[in-house]
């Protein structure tokens, strides 16, 4: 599904380098974890793959579904089928929630030459999924993430991936600011979403969200690399022992 | 004095080229207006008043000419039920506007209305007069003279419907003057709708005397031919309780500037005005300039002004709010924002504030800001395209002025003229 060969970013107007060379490859039907320091390099990998300004690729490749994705527009990206959760969710005062999400999603409808749906529809599907959330209507009418708590902003995160039903979902640290009640919610959430056709990349330094979400795989990413990869109980590890073990190891 | 040897010769040749009209319960009104505009002159470069936007155009005695504008005729405020007035490159249709009578409210055409005793005759040139003080509008003074069309609205009741004047043209060169006045008495109430393009060039004077416990609504799109020029003012005396609330949407137009006059002379009144505009190109510039007298106690005034600018679109600013003496707990808000969508557009802003009573909340902000590089990248990434998503994030930007309409169904109809604009005028 979403596979990344060498990937090497560095910022676009200094000369820092923050990904020195990614190699991932997540599988339909599968959902990754990426844990690490901050600073390693998480967000920044799930910026450059979403299209955002600022950083330059110099070098390695990444696609969706076999199609390059680093050459295409962040809106044409989603279209394709990527979604990504904000670990910090933008605040947008005077758009109101609802029009943004049906904008979104009769957007995405029209790029791909599907039909767009019609308000009383969308409104019947909105109001479902944002129950599942237990986001409520007023939440809907406000404009969007502005006076949100951060729970709600996550929540509000999870409810525009559940509308755009992308391929590849990738989470952006969704569990941080979380009480362990909200936690639940986000995971029953992404859950519900998983199936077959659609990938997960879960980025987090905590271990407790993939409690809730079971990884198949985990990836631990430090300095711009991803250094090691295991299974569920690498997630373990690093919530005993720390990243310290593992990066004098790789060391 | 040389400078007001310079001035003087423009004033007359424009003079020269007009007909005052003769007689009636105006005819006083027009020869002091008349007198008034020869000793100030009309504006030049040099006028501080003027400064960031030239009178040139707007008072040399021959309009420029302005091409019409094709293209998509949907008209604003259709789905409304309302009373139509027409005016025809600034002459008044009988044929196309509806029958004048409605209840609540009398309504006469200024050519018409040409008995010795008029009600009109306390309103007329008398609140323009006011608003001379203390920074004089020649212009205005100028159409008090002239003016030679306009309506006459006396409302006694709560009409059944808004009053909507439509103004049309048919010719390129048409240099119109029109003023309207407007009394509601104690607890009437009526909502005034204009649009359209008025002419080649329009000075346009509208005077609201607002009773006590009157409320006057007004919502007002200018027209969208590109290269229209406007000269309008508007000047209104509010009553104790009383309400005044006037929204203006400019899209296009070369050469626009709105002044509005208030003064709140009665205890807890409240005065609204708010702007919405959007602008494309070098040879757009478009001027609000607002000047507010709280002269009671317990009075609110608004003003919310919004300018979308691009492709080096000039936006102008000028507002101030005057707190006289005695005139405590006024609570006065002041807010002018711009979103440059380049960086050849400009905002000049001027917000002054003179305060004489010490119980009193004012407070004024200006701004000019580009799009907000995170919310469209947040929206990109929810797979709303460039184009689409700056304009939902210039809408929302403007929203804050459309807020002030408080007819929804108004608002919508603003709301979506601007939405077409944009789609229109793609970045
Ligand atoms: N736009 C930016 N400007 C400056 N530094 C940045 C920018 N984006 C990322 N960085 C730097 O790159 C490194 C990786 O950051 P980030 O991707 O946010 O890490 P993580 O999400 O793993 O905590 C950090 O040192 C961070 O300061
Ligand atoms: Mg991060």
């Amino acid at each position: 599904m979403l596979s990344i060969k060498g990937l090497k970013v560095k910022l676009e107007d200094e000369d820092k380098q923050i990904l020195k060379g990614v190699d991932l490859e997540i599988e339909a039907g599968k959902v990754h974890a990426i844990m690490g320091p901050n600073g390693s390099g998480k967000s920044t990998l799930s910026y450059v793959l979403s299209g955002k300004d600022g950083y330059e690729v110099t070098g390695g490749s990444a696609t969706l579904e076999g199609v390059d994705l680093l050459d295409m527009e962040p809106e044409d990206r989603a279209a394709a089928g990527l979604f990504l959760a904000f670990q910090y969710p933008v605040e947008i005062p005077g758009v109101g929630n609802m029009t943004f999400l049906r904008t979104a999603v009769n957007a995405q409808r029209k790029s791909r030459g599907e039909e767009e749906m019609t308000a009383a529809e969308f409104l019947k599907v909105v109001r479902a999924r944002a129950k599942e959330l237990k986001i409520d209507a007023e939440m809907l009418k406000r404009p969007v993430n502005v006076g949100f708590s951060g729970g709600e902003k996550k929540r509000n995160e999870i409810l525009q991936m559940a509308m755009l039903e992308p391929k590849m979902c990738i989470l952006d640290e969704t569990d941080s600011g979380l009480d362990v009640d909200a936690m639940k919610l986000v995971a029953e959430g992404v859950n519900a979403l998983r199936t077959e056709g659609r990938g997960f990349l879960v980025i987090t330094h905590y271990q407790r969200l993939l409690d809730h979400i079971k990884p198949d795989v985990v990836h631990i990413m430090a300095d711009g690399r991803i250094i090691k990869t295991g299974g569920p109980e690498l997630a373990l590890e690093v919530e005993n022992n720390g990243y310290a073990d593992i990066l004098a190891e790789v060391a | 004095m040389a400078e007001a040897a310079v001035k003087q010769t423009p004033t007359d040749a424009m003079i020269a080229t007009l007909d005052m009209p003769q007689g009636g319960w105006s005819d006083a009104a027009r020869r002091d207006a008349l007198a008034r505009v020869q000793t100030m002159g009309l504006p030049g470069r040099r006028d501080e008043y003027w400064k960031y936007t030239r009178p040139d155009t707007l008072v040399q005695a021959q309009a420029l000419p302005a091409a019409l504008r094709d293209g998509d005729d949907t008209v604003l405020f259709d789905t409304v039920d309302r009373l139509k007035i027409v005016f025809v490159d600034g002459v008044f249709d009988a044929e196309a506007s509806d029958d004048l009578s409605l209840d609540g409210i009398t309504i006469e055409r200024l050519a018409d209305a040409t008995s010795d005793l008029h009600w009109a005759r306390d309103v007329y040139g008398v609140l323009e007069n006011n608003g001379q003080n203390p920074v004089p509008r020649p212009l205005a003074a100028l159409n008090t003279a002239f003016a030679a069309d306009g309506v006459l609205i006396h409302v006694t009741g709560k009409p059944s419907k808004p009053v909507n004047i439509i103004y049309r043209r048919t010719s390129t060169t048409a240099d119109a003057m029109l003023h309207n006045c407007i009394k509601l008495d104690a607890g009437a109430e009526m909502t005034l709708l204009e649009n359209g393009p008025v002419a080649a060039r329009f000075n346009g004077v509208l005077e609201v005397e607002v009773a006590d416990k009157a409320a006057f609504h007004h919502v007002r799109a200018q027209g969208r031919d590109h290269e229209q020029r406007a000269a309008t003012h508007i000047f209104t005396r509010l009553g104790a309780e009383s309400t005044f609330k006037s929204f203006t949407l400019t899209a296009n137009g070369v050469m626009t500037r709105n002044d509005c006059v208030i003064e709140l002379t009665g205890d807890d009144a409240n005065a609204t005005v708010a702007g919405a505009c959007v602008g494309d190109g070098g040879d757009f510039h478009h001027d609000d300039t607002v000047f507010i007298t709280h002269d009671a106690v317990n009075c609110e005034s608004r003003q919310v002004f919004k300018k979308v600018l691009r492709n080096g679109a000039t936006g102008v600013f000028q507002g101030k709010i005057l707190v006289k003496a005695g005139a405590q707990k006024t609570d006065g808000y002041q807010i002018s924002q711009s979103l440059l969508l380049d960086e050849d557009s400009q905002f000049l802003a001027k917000p002054e504030l003179e305060i004489y009573a010490d119980d009193v909340a004012c407070s004024h902000g200006s701004t000019s800001g580009a799009i907000d590089e995170d919310a469209l990248f947040y929206l990109r990434s929810r797979g709303v395209p460039h184009g689409a998503a700056t304009d939902l994030l210039t809408l929302a930007f403007l929203a804050e002025a459309v807020l002030e309409v408080e007819d929804e169904a108004l608002r919508e109809e603003v709301t979506a003229r601007l939405a077409s604009w944009l789609e229109r005028h793609a970045a």
